[in-house]
């Protein structure tokens, strides 16, 4: 079976050539940009919102992008189970437009963070991480607003929910405070909705996918979708 | 027509680190009496209708749906009634 991917461009989207370099010429798979000003998702099964600034993150991060007529079409989507991917400034979007709980904040030392980190998975089911070769992967942030914070009672039905995807770890995959690069609450880089169809993390696996630049622990991320996905 | 002066402010669990920020060049700058500075956001706008009932749902609506997050924020609206500009 072969599988179609959307990416969304959003102005100032800046990681949706990775995301599809990654798609189209890694995993040779049928890959399309979709504007943002477009509603018809060509039949695409899976939708990646890419990292980037979309409409220069004013107001708040994701704030606008979420009324781009695009984005009518990908909450119709994912509520009737299509599977959406948001990566970074795609997570900001996702949790503005409430298809994902919890929201992102400027990071807690109110720098610019951009450098390689460890995140290790926490969920065996999801399909993002159930087929994951290895549980700690190395993959690169560049935020300012990654700092992932919901009140308690989220944070609660969160866990119980079994929605959290990844932590900020060392790369032994210790979970502490000291390897949360950002103030994010209990580490959290990455979660699911509640039908474990639509997935945000703030890290990119996009840009650690391929061999030419010497870290592809990303990669396992997008197998793990393929495969289960599959299935 | 009203004028909106919209206040949107972090709710107070959630820490703002720009206000800490602030709060650390006043340490700096040597003010003693200076504490819990938060940094808030103030938006203007007219509106154009002549009741305030409806002039209020509508900014409510517009606060609710774009000028601010729920999980992170609430806001405060104050409305002027102005001649038309």
């Amino acid at each position: 079976m072969k599988f179609k991917f959307g990416v969304v461009v959003f102005p100032g989207s800046n990681c949706d050539h990775d995301s599809y370099h990654v798609l189209k010429h890694i995993l040779d798979l049928e890959t399309v940009y979709l504007w943002h000003k477009d509603t018809d998702l060509q039949n695409c099964e899976v939708i990646i919102l890419p990292g980037g600034f979309s409409y220069g993150d004013y107001i708040r991060t994701g704030a606008v992008a979420k009324l781009s007529p695009i984005m009518n079409s990908v909450i119709a989507f994912a509520n009737k189970g299509g599977v959406v991917f948001g990566i970074c400034n795609g997570f900001q979007i996702l949790t503005e437009c409430g298809l994902l709980p919890g929201t992102l904040i400027k990071n807690k030392n109110l720098k610019f963070v951009c450098k390689d980190i460890y995140i290790t998975a926490v969920n065996d089911v999801s399909l993002l991480t159930k087929s994951l070769e290895k549980k700690t992967l190395m993959t690169p942030v560049a935020h300012g607003e990654g700092n992932y914070f919901t009140d308690e009672e989220t944070l609660k039905s969160l866990e119980q929910n079994n929605q959290v995807l990844f932590r900020y770890s060392s790369k032994k995959g210790e979970i502490s405070e000291t390897y949360n690069p950002n103030g994010s609450v209990q580490n959290i880089a990455g979660v699911m909705n509640k039908n474990g169809n639509v997935f945000g993390m703030m890290p990119h696996p996009e840009r650690s996918s391929d061999v030419s630049l010497g870290k592809t622990d990303g990669l396992q991320i997008f197998n793990s979708l393929l495969q289960n996905f599959i299935n | 027509m009203y004028k909106a002066k919209v206040i949107i402010k972090r709710k107070k669990s959630i820490l703002d680190p720009q206000g800490k920020a602030a709060e650390h060049g006043a340490v700096l700058l040597g003010f003693k009496n200076i504490a819990d500075v938060r940094i808030d956001k103030q938006v203007e706008f007219l509106v154009n209708v002549n009741d305030e009932e409806t002039a209020k749902k509508e900014v409510s609506e517009f606060c609710s749906k774009l000028l601010s997050n729920p999980t992170m924020e609430d806001f405060e609206i104050n409305l002027e009634e102005i001649d038309e500009v």
